[in-house]
């Protein structure tokens, strides 16, 4: 069982949470004109790497927050935790965000916080 | 809808010398079974073939083996990582059924259902398909109404599907606990009677010697560790035993599909989670169908050495460490001591986890990629064993012909871009 250290109220067990999947994937816009292609890269398709991992967790059962982590999908190290709108600091995490295949992404490109 | 006429494939162990029977057994007997041959080579790598399938589990092997005998392409390898069947063919809770909701889904799990009868014989290998009953039961009203709708739509596919009172649950399944009382309390169910269980590790054995009577070349401990390939087009395989030439490419490697298709630089919709699975000690024989429920998720059965085999869904996060986190077992067991109280008293045996690939609509994933010659077979997520031969099966016309047939025509990767999804979520009873 994963122990999760909520950044607002500390470790707790995994069964307070819940899992929101990757980070990171921005909407592309109502308006602009990105294919069906580019769309489905979107709404679809997921990063899934064995090793770093950079995902959305929610203290559902706690303080109801959203947060990001940074873990190892092999030995489910947590590596770092870090606010939802930021960026991961430290170079496992950091090399992740960069190398992501979803940085070169069309629906990537067409977001509004890019 | 349901295609009567399969080629089932043909020419496997015709040697009277290999083939397994009761004669055989008696022959062998006298010499202290000690002249038995092998299941299969123990092959090396040749420097090409005609085709390479990487994925030793059941659906890889069965390509393999529907490659050779229905379309005659023999000059094939499977490479396996690990020892065949070691994955999730060997870690699943053998259940097998074809009460899909969509017609999509009813087609090859259908395919696959009708491959499943009969193909101890097509193998010659015992893989004790035992067709004991699939009943899936519902706890509430809403969820009773939803199943008889579904009940009609499977019927209307030409598959068998009927609707049960609790009485008849009773008499069906005597040591289940259908009180009116429980929290979530058996309120009907529908059961698919041709559906069941079988052997999953006879599974792979049984295609692998088939397939390797034929001539494919099994080759364990092979790691695959590049795909290489000449502008569009795949040339070949990297692998810890040296390069191997082939222009064609079945990846066939369920948990691990994201990171094969990595290595293509191709991305797909997949999220690999643990799915794990346990069971009690070995009782006498109590329960002789399966049962799933899809409200207080888990399913059940009962194996032929006496353990009662357990599974239920998915761990919520990314994982490839094949085990699984404690809430999940604890959930299942919970259901299962409510459904049948004799339970409690029962001690866990086993525990264990395998890597599933899930897809978004719970559908599989059975495709050619923008690379010519690389095909995938994943995404069967919690769901794979059952549909083994099917998958197998269209897999293989996909490789041998290049273009998907009308069965796995809908399971394109291109439906991501489309929108035309199989969503299978919680529609045949959930739990797979």
């Amino acid at each position: 069982m994963l122990q999760l250290p909520c950044p607002y109220c500390g470790p707790r067990d995994e069964l307070e949470f819940s899992c929101g999947g990757e980070a990171h994937i921005s909407r592309p816009l109502a308006n602009n004109k990105i294919s069906d292609a580019a769309f489905g890269e979107y709404l679809f398709l997921r990063d899934n790497p064995k090793g770093v991992f950079l995902e959305r967790w929610r203290h559902a059962s706690g303080c109801r927050r959203w947060f990001n982590v940074v873990r190892d999908t092999v030995s489910h190290d947590i590596l770092e935790v870090y606010a939802m709108g930021s960026k991961p600091r430290r170079t496992a995490g950091k090399k992740a965000y960069n190398n992501s295949w979803r940085r070169t992404t069309a629906a990537e490109a067409a977001a509004v916080n890019k | 809808m349901v295609a009567s006429d399969i080629d089932r494939g043909h020419g496997a162990l015709n040697d009277k010398k290999k083939r397994y029977s009761a004669f055989a057994l008696a022959r062998n007997a006298a010499s202290y079974h000690q002249d038995w041959q092998r299941a299969w080579r123990k092959a090396s790598p040749k420097a090409s073939y005609d085709a390479v399938i990487i994925g030793g589990g059941g659906h890889g092997l069965a390509t393999a083996y529907y490659l050779a005998s229905v379309h005659g392409i023999k000059n094939i390898a499977v490479i396996e990582k690990g020892w065949i069947g070691g994955g999730n063919t060997g870690r699943n809770t053998t259940i097998i059924r074809s009460n899909y909701l969509w017609d999509e889904s009813a087609s090859i799990y259908e395919h696959a259902l009708k491959l499943w009868e009969g193909l101890a014989q097509d193998l010659n290998f015992n893989i004790m398909f035992s067709q004991r009953g699939v009943l899936t039961i519902a706890h509430s009203e809403h969820e009773l109404k939803e199943m008889s709708r579904r009940v009609h739509a499977i019927r209307l596919n030409g598959i068998d599907s009927d609707v049960m009172s609790p009485a008849e649950i009773k008499k069906f399944v005597p040591c289940i606990n259908i009180d009116q009382s429980i929290r979530y309390p058996v309120m009907g169910g529908f059961v698919q009677q041709r559906g069941g269980t079988a052997r999953h590790d006879a599974v792979a054995w049984g295609y692998a010697r088939a397939a390797d009577d034929m001539g494919v070349d099994i080759i364990q401990n092979c790691e695959v560790t590049g795909l290489r390939r000449k502008g569009r087009k795949i040339i070949g395989i990297d692998t810890n035993m040296g390069f191997i030439k082939t222009n064609k490419v079945g990846c066939v490697v369920a948990g691990h599909s994201s990171v094969m298709a990595d290595m293509a630089g191709i991305h797909l919709p997949l999220a690999s989670r643990p799915l794990q699975a346990l069971v009690s000690e070995p009782i006498k024989p109590i329960l002789d169908t399966v049962i799933m429920s899809n409200a207080v998720h888990m399913y059940i059965s009962q194996s032929d050495k006496g353990e009662m085999v357990l599974g239920a869904g998915v761990d919520k996060y990314n994982s490839y460490a094949q085990r699984g986190s404690f809430p999940v077992p604890e959930h299942m067991i919970a259901a299962a001591v409510e459904l049948f109280p004799f339970m409690s008293r029962l001690r866990m045996l086993r525990h264990w986890g395998g890597i599933v690939d899930t897809c978004p609509d719970a559908s599989p994933i059975l495709s050619k990629t923008d690379i010519d010659g690389l095909y995938f077979n994943c995404g069967w997520g919690t769901g794979g064993f059952k549909a083994t031969p099917g998958s197998g099966h269209v897999f293989a016309d996909l490789i041998a012909n290049d273009r998907p047939n009308k069965i796995a025509a809908p399971y394109a990767l291109s439906r991501f871009e489309t929108g035309f999804l199989i969503d299978e979520h919680g529609a045949a009873g959930v739990a797979h």
